[in-house]
Parts: C-alpha cells; sequence; structure tokens
C-alpha cells in the first residue's frame, strides 16, 4: 500500500474516522490494528520479521529494567551502609551486567537487519576475493527484505540503548511497545522516533483538535503535491538519465545532480509531510525530519538540516559513545603521546566521525555506492574542520564581503551542488561509474548540444521542465512564506482559505502529478533504506 | 460561521463541477482518429428498437452494415461492438442493451473467444469508457482490467487521462460537452480499397483450447438469450489474414458447442466466395478486415439468413420506421459515396 496510492488514502481516512469515534481508551488499540493491518498489506510475510524485532526489544528492555529496579532497590535499602565509593562500584558492577543484556538484544535485532540486508553484499565480496585466488564461488541466497526494518530496528534498538542508561523505564505492556515498534505512519521512511516522545504520544487519550486536525490535513496535501507533482515528475528524467550514461556525460551529469535533488527532496520531505502530518491530524506530534536544508551554508549544517533524526541517532547512539569509550581513550592516549598534542587531540574524534559515516552509508543501503556516499560526507566535513582557520583568517580579512548576501548565496550554492554531486552516488549505483562521469563535467563540454535541444532529450518534454520548475518555484516561496511559521499553521487558523488552498493543490496533483498509466508507480525513495 | 459554511460548500462545489471540467477536457474524444473509441456510446443516442443486435469485436463493427440489412430486408439492427471487445465485455454490452430493448436474434462474433485474459488497456478503455455508469459497468471493469489498471480509474477517468493536458487540441474545445455521430448504428465505414492475401502460415499453437473463462461467458450470454426469449446466433466473419487466423481447432469446437446447445453457427471464411468477397477489393487493410464493399456482401449474405433462418420479416411497412431508416440511408450513401477513410 503506497502512500499516494488510493487504497491508502482510504485506509488513513478510515483510521482516522474509527480513531475519533471509538472511545479513547482503545484509540491506541486501533492504532496498532491499524499499523499491523498496513504491514500485512505490504507483505503478510513481513510481519514475522516485526514481530521478531518487537519480541527481542520488549524481553531485553525488561530484562534490564529488572536489573535497573533491583540495583535501586538495594541502593535504597543499604543507603545507609553503604559507603559512596561501594556504591558506585556496586552501580558499575550493575552496569556491566545490564550492558551484557543490552550486548545480547542489540545483536539479535541488529543481526536481523544485518544477515537480511547485507547477507548478499558480503558474499558478493567474499566472492570476489575468492574470484581473484581462483578459489570458486560461493552461492548468494536470495533474502527478503522486510519494509522499513532499517527504520523500525533503529527506533527499536536506540530505545534499548535509552532503557539501559536509565533515560527512560522500560515498557511493561507488550502491545504498548509493539505500537512504539510499528505505527503505520513512520514505518516505512521515518522520521526514527525516540521512545521518550513518542510512547506517550501514541498510548494517550486524543480529543478531536480542529486546528491540529486541519494543519494535518494541509501538510498530507502538501506532501502529496512534493512527492506527485515534484519528485515523480523529475523521476522520469532521472531514470533516463542513468539509463543511459554513455550519452549523458559533461553537463548532463550537472543535469542529473539538479534533478535528482529537487527529485529526493521532493520525495524524502514529501512523505516525511504525509507522516507528520497525518499523525498530526491523529493528535500525535512526530519529531521533525528537515529544517530547509538547501540553504545550509556548509555540510556540518547540512547535516543538522537533512534527515534530523537519523543524523541524531548517530550522533547519540554511534558518535558519542565510541567517542568516550575505553578503547578510545586509550587511543587518544597513545596518540597524544606519539603524535603530538595537536594530531593525537583529534585522531579519537576523527575515527568516530569516520567509522559514524561509514556506518551511515551502509545503513543507506548495501552497496559500495552508499559506503563511499557516506564517507565522501565525512571527508568533506573533516577537510572542512581542518581548513577553519583558514576560513577564519579569510572572514576576518574580508569582513564585509563575508557578511554579504551575495557571499551567502555563494556558501549555499556550493553546498548545495557539492551534496549533490556525493547524492549522484545514490542515481549510478556503480562507484568507477560515478567518478568517471564526474571527470567528464570537467572534460566533455557539451553545453551547446544541452541547449541546442538535448535538454529535451532524456524524457522530459518543455511541459515536463515547466511543470518541475513551478513546482520547485512553490516549494521554494512556501518555505520562504513559513520561514517564522509554517503556512499550514497560518492557513489552519483560516479555514476558508485553507479549504480554497486545498481544493487548488488537489487540483493540481491531480491534473499534474505523474502517476498513473504511461508513469511508473513509484515508491518513496526511502522505503528502500 | 454560517457563512463560512457556506462558503466552503460553494468551494467544493466549484472544485467539484472544475474537476468534472477538467475530466470532460482531458479524455479523448475519438472523433479524428481512432474512431472506433466512440462507437460504444453512439448507442444511448438510438431509439432502442432493433429485430437484431450484433456484439463483438472489429470483425462485426467493420463487417456487418445495418443501413444494408434495412434497405434490403427491412430488418433493424445495431452493432455493440469495439476494439479487440473481449468476451465478458460483449457479454456486459448484451447486458446492460437488454436492460433498453429485447431484440429479436442477437449475433456474436466468436474471435474473440480466444482471449481468456484481459489483453490491452487502451481497448479497453475504447469499450468501457463509452458505458453509461451502472452496475454492469462496474462488473465489466472489474473483468477486463489488466494488472496495471485501476477500478478508481474507470470511475474518475482524469485519474487516466490527466496528462492529456500536454496535448490538448482544438478537437478536445469543439467536443468538449459533445460527440458527432461517427458510425451508422454501430458500423464504422472504411471505403478504402487496399487488397491483400496472406502470404505467411499461422504459426501453430501449443494448445488450441478456447479458453474457460472466454467459454464461461459464451454460456453465460447463451442463458441471458435463452431467458429473454432471444435467438442466439454465432458467427465467424470471413478474414484473409494470417494475424487473426481463425484454426480449425477453434472452429470445431464452436461446431461442438452449437450443436450441443441447439444454436446456429455461421463460420463465413470458407463461404467467402460464396458470399463474393474479393479480397482484392473488398478490405481495406490487406485482408484483416472487410471494407465497405466487401461488408455489404457479407450483410447482404447474413441477411438472407436472418430471413429465411430465424424468420425475421420485413418491417418497412412501418412508415414512422422507415423515415427514421431513410434518413440513416441518406448518410451512410452520403459518406459511401465521399469516399472518407479512417
Amino acid at each position: 500500500m503506497q502512500f499516494t496510492s488510493l487504497s491508502f488514502l482510504l485506509f488513513a481516512a478510515l483510521t482516522v474516522l474509527v480513531y475519533y469515534t471509538v472511545g479513547k481508551r482503545v484509540q491506541w488499540w486501533i492504532l496498532l490494528g491499524a499499523s499491523y493491518v498496513f504491514y500485512f498489506f505490504a507483505g503478510a510475510e513481513y510481519l514475522v520479521f516485526i514481530l521478531y524485532t518487537t519480541v527481542v526489544t520488549y524481553v531485553t528492555a525488561r530484562l534490564m529494567q529488572s536489573r535497573v529496579d533491583a540495583e535501586d532497590a538495594f541502593v535504597a535499602a543499604n543507603r545507609d551502609t553503604m559507603e559512596k565509593s561501594e556504591r558506585k562500584a556496586y552501580r558499575a558492577a550493575q552496569k556491566k551486567k545490564r550492558l551484557g543484556i543490552l550486548s545480547v538484544g542489540l545483536l539479535l535485532g541488529f543481526g536481523l537487519l544485518a544477515v537480511l540486508k547485507y547477507t548478499a553484499f558480503v558474499l558478493a565480496g567474499v566472492n570476489s576475493l575468492l574470484g581473484f585466488f581462483d578459489a570458486g564461488r560461493l552461492s548468494i541466497p536470495t533474502l527478503l527484505l522486510p519494509l522499513g526494518i532499517s527504520f523500525y530496528t533503529f527506533q527499536s534498538m536506540g530505545y534499548l540503548v535509552d532503557v539501559y542508561r536509565k533515560s527512560v523505564r522500560a515498557e511493561q505492556n507488550f502491545f504498548k511497545l509493539a505500537l512504539f515498534v510499528s505505527y503505520f505512519p513512520q514505518l516505512i521512511q521515518g522520521p526514527i522516533s525516540r521512545f521518550g516522545s513518542l510512547s506517550e504520544q501514541l498510548t494517550a487519550r486524543h480529543g478531536f483538535d480542529g486546528l491540529s486536525f486541519r494543519a494535518g490535513l494541509c501538510r498530507v496535501a502538501w506532501g502529496f503535491f512534493k512527492k506527485m507533482v515534484v519528485a515523480d515528475t523529475a523521476m522520469i528524467a532521472v531514470k533516463e538519465l542513468t539509463a543511459r550514461t554513455d550519452e549523458f556525460t559533461g553537463v548532463y551529469v550537472l543535469a542529473l545532480i539538479l534533478l535528482y535533488s529537487a527529485q529526493i527532496y521532493g520525495d524524502f520531505t514529501g512523505g516525511i509531510d504525509i507522516t507528520i502530518g497525518l499523525s498530526e491530524m491523529l493528535g500525535i506530534r512526530l519529531a521533525e525530519n528537515f529544517d530547509r536544508p538547501f540553504s545550509s551554508k556548509s555540510t556540518k549544517e547540512y547535516w543538522r538540516r537533512w534527515h534530523m533524526t537519523m543524523g541524531t541517532w548517530f550522533t547519540d547512539y554511534v558518535f558519542y559513545p565510541l567517542s568516550v569509550s575505553n578503547s578510545m581513550q586509550k587511543l587518544s592516549k597513545w596518540s597524544r603521546k606519539h603524535l603530538g598534542e595537536k594530531i593525537g587531540k583529534r585522531l579519537p574524534v576523527y575515527f568516530a566521525t569516520i567509522a559514524t559515516w561509514f556506518l551511515t552509508g551502509l545503513w543507506h543501503g548495501a552497496g559500495w555506492n552508499f559506503i563511499v556516499w557516506g564517507l565522501l560526507n565525512c571527508l568533506v566535513i573533516l577537510v572542512s574542520q581542518e581548513l577553519q582557520p583558514l576560513y577564519t583568517r579569510f572572514h576576518q580579512k574580508f569582513p564585509r564581503l563575508v557578511a554579504s548576501r551575495g557571499w551567502s548565496a555563494w556558501q549555499m550554492t556550493r553546498t548545495f551542488l557539492l551534496m549533490g554531486l556525493i547524492r549522484s552516488l545514490d542515481c549510478y549505483r556503480d562507484v568507477p561509474k560515478t567518478f568517471r562521469l564526474w571527470g567528464t563535467m570537467l572534460t566533455t563540454f557539451n553545453w551547446g548540444s544541452f541547449f541546442g535541444g538535448g535538454w529535451l532529450s532524456f524524457g522530459f518534454d518543455v511541459w515536463d521542465w515547466a511543470v518541475l520548475l513551478c513546482g520547485v518555484a512553490v516549494i521554494c516561496i512556501a518555505d520562504r512564506c513559513g520561514r517564522d511559521e509554517p503556512v499550514r499553521q497560518k492557513l489552519a487558523r483560516r479555514p476558508v482559505l485553507m479549504c480554497a488552498a486545498l481544493c487548488a493543490l488537489v487540483i493540481v496533483i491531480l491534473l499534474f502529478g505523474a502517476y498513473g498509466i504511461g508513469y511508473d508507480a513509484s515508491q518513496f525513495i526511502y522505503n528502500q533504506f | 460561521m454560517k457563512k463560512k459554511i457556506v462558503f466552503c460548500i460553494c468551494l467544493l462545489l466549484v472544485t467539484t463541477l472544475l474537476l468534472a471540467f477538467l475530466q470532460a477536457l482531458t479524455m479523448p474524444k475519438y472523433m479524428s482518429s481512432a474512431k472506433e473509441g466512440a462507437l460504444i456510446a453512439e448507442y444511448y443516442r438510438e431509439t432502442p428498437d432493433h429485430d437484431v443486435l450484433f456484439v463483438g469485436d472489429c470483425e462485426v463493427y467493420e463487417g456487418i452494415t445495418p443501413p444494408t440489412l434495412w434497405e434490403e430486408y427491412g430488418i433493424t439492427s445495431y452493432i455493440r461492438g469495439s476494439a479487440q471487445q473481449l468476451t465478458w465485455q460483449s457479454y456486459y454490452l448484451l447486458e446492460e442493451t437488454l436492460k433498453y430493448e429485447t431484440p429479436k436474434v442477437v449475433v456474436f462474433n466468436v474471435l474473440a473467444l480466444k482471449y481468456g485474459e484481459p489483453q490491452d488497456e487502451a481497448y479497453n478503455r475504447m469499450t468501457l469508457d463509452g458505458m453509461k455508469l451502472s452496475a454492469t459497468k462496474l462488473r465489466a471493469i472489474k473483468a477486463s482490467m489488466t494488472e496495471e489498471e485501476s477500478f478508481a480509474s474507470y470511475l474518475f477517468p482524469l485519474l487516466r487521462f490527466h496528462s492529456r493536458w500536454k496535448e490538448l487540441g482544438q478537437e478536445d474545445l469543439t467536443y468538449l460537452f459533445h460527440r458527432d455521430t461517427v458510425s451508422h448504428n454501430g458500423y464504422l465505414m472504411q471505403t478504402e480499397v487496399r487488397g491483400g492475401k496472406a502470404e505467411i502460415l499461422p504459426s501453430p499453437l501449443a494448445d488450441y483450447t478456447l479458453p474457460a473463462a472466454s467459454m464461461e461467458y459464451l454460456d453465460k450470454m447463451r442463458e441471458l438469450c435463452a431467458e429473454k426469449g432471444i435467438a442466439f446466433v454465432l458467427m465467424k466473419a470471413p478474414t484473409n489474414d494470417w494475424k487473426y487466423h481463425w484454426f480449425d481447432e477453434w472452429d470445431a469446437q464452436i461446431v461442438a458447442y452449437a450443436a450441443e446447445h441447439g444454436l446456429r453457427y455461421y463460420n463465413f471464411i470458407p463461404l467467402a466466395d460464396e458470399i463474393g468477397i474479393d479480397w482484392s477489393t473488398d478490405t481495406y487493410d490487406a485482408g484483416v478486415h472487410l471494407n465497405v464493399f466487401g461488408a455489404e456482401k457479407l450483410t447482404s449474405y447474413l441477411g438472407e439468413i436472418l430471413v429465411e433462418e430465424c424468420g425475421l420479416e420485413s418491417r418497412k411497412t412501418d412508415a414512422a420506421l422507415s423515415e427514421i431508416w431513410q434518413k440513416k440511408l441518406d448518410a451512410y450513401y452520403a459518406e459511401r459515396n465521399e469516399g472518407k477513410d479512417y
């Protein structure tokens, strides 16, 4: 059941209707039922995997919680008799035991993801090695990759770490935890929510709030516009440009970078708008995942504003724990001693950054293109960090230039193009081919052929360009107008105007959307991750 | 508050009207090309009073001329046929037509029995979009959809044809709210002469059994006619093309079926010489379909059968009916003499 299908619209409408007509006490049961029905329609066989993750998460969290409770009770009972140092040692010993439980839980949780998602990739790598030594081949099994498994696994494992850190108490009710893992609007492409901010909302009693409902409805419609009018239109050209790479080199690679930027922005932010909007209609507020990322002035800023919940997940659960881990402390000591204070201080941070970006790349997909994508992002961030003193000197020398709008525009354009360039690894899929095509941007000067009719040679006609450019312009204007407060919130307070805007949006989507026969029905790109 | 509600209702109404307008604008009109797409809808403009109803695919709407049947035998008839009309589509069109009238004879062309599954979206649209919304139409849609199609797009064709906004032309504006009549009681005239004979032999099939799905709908048509007291006749139009070859093995199954159920079946392929079909002059596409000259010969031959074997009588004594049909004949000959081709 695709988000942009009629069946999903009917399903969502029915869910909202039942949600508000049944007693508030059972609202969360409706959400749980709807989530499993939604997942059943995605593939009945996938249910086994989500149930597995739910059971593993539930049991691990409960085991850790019982240890925490016992620990707290013991400390409370012996507060008077225990020295502070004894308490500390006791707690440290308990934490270690908890870590053992957590490790098993993470192994089982991530293990399933690793087996299903990365087996073929690893075996293909092994086969390449075996082939090099002429030592035969291993057969590569075809495994199911359940919809949204990366998202719900990361969300569940994040919850386990939170319980381990005592940031949250483990959920006692299995079905409430099952809802947290499977909540259908965010099941297939995030955002990756935290237990602390989502769980209570999911099970709370929600009365109908007209303002919130209207704002959510506007956001859902806006998401449909971004996905069906902008992303799916851009996809027509992106598909052609990536299918005929021998022909489309030089300036066409730049065209692909721009078109794919429009596609993935419309696709991912559109999907998230539908997810958050639908949740808002149900009275549930999900974490935001984007904050106008294409107006970022640096790569670091871009990653604070793009797929924010994934970024914070990796920061909180990978980067920080890795940075303060014992092995990293040892590395820090060693490097300071042997490489000097300046380099030694940075080495552990760099190591943690590289590991985080490697895993971020791997999370996006089992392929070298994703790994290289992650590492290139990392490289750009680290190089920027190293060049920071140079930038500072430049800023001090040319304060007026740096403060000008033109400089901001240059920074934004530079970041946008750089991120787009790296992102094209996602389109071409093949690393050497991508590097070769990047090279052609400098060696093949085919601007004349492009503007002499080539711009209409990759499945795009004048009208498609017009729709895409108008769509992008509308998004830019809406983003600009919504700087202080999102446009949907403003509209929600003026129901008549909102009604008019919704009607106009529906007409535009129905008429100019790239859907139906003649267009490939397209899943959201992030469904694949 | 009341004002706001009224405004919102008006807005919804305007949006609905606008969507209806956009739907009418973007739907193909089938007026200057692919005219067969306009055939099904034309029936609703006709007075439902016919002695014979023809159902089937291109072989009926290109092979039988109702004006000739009237002119020579005083028999009124209508063709409910469309391009690659599948057997279940013929059944549902028959079911729908019988809600409007009860003819004495229903003639079904058997070529489409070879198809057991939905075939082509474009042909489906030409057949189904023209039907009026009814339970019959919904069943026809369900039976006909290919995997890529969606049910909703038949109820709201804007979902299918929305991308035509890029190719809108004068025809879309001219025929926004009305259509011209392109057929003569369902007959789509072709006056071009392009003779030919099949040079390539048809490839043999692995299995000649006619699909169960199409035979099931043949049963349904037979039962429906029996229920209404209508004579159900089977025919196979003559053709001279390998692509649409009618295999002897298929024919044997129809012969057996007709014998089993006491039906009349006329295979006109071996009778082509007797009918007087000249494949060098009576076809407009090298033997695939008959042109108007071939169609008149076939109709003339079939009319005799309808009179002699089905007992149909001339209704030319009915002055009002004669007047209506004279107008139809005038239009028919005007086009025939003009020699228009599509």
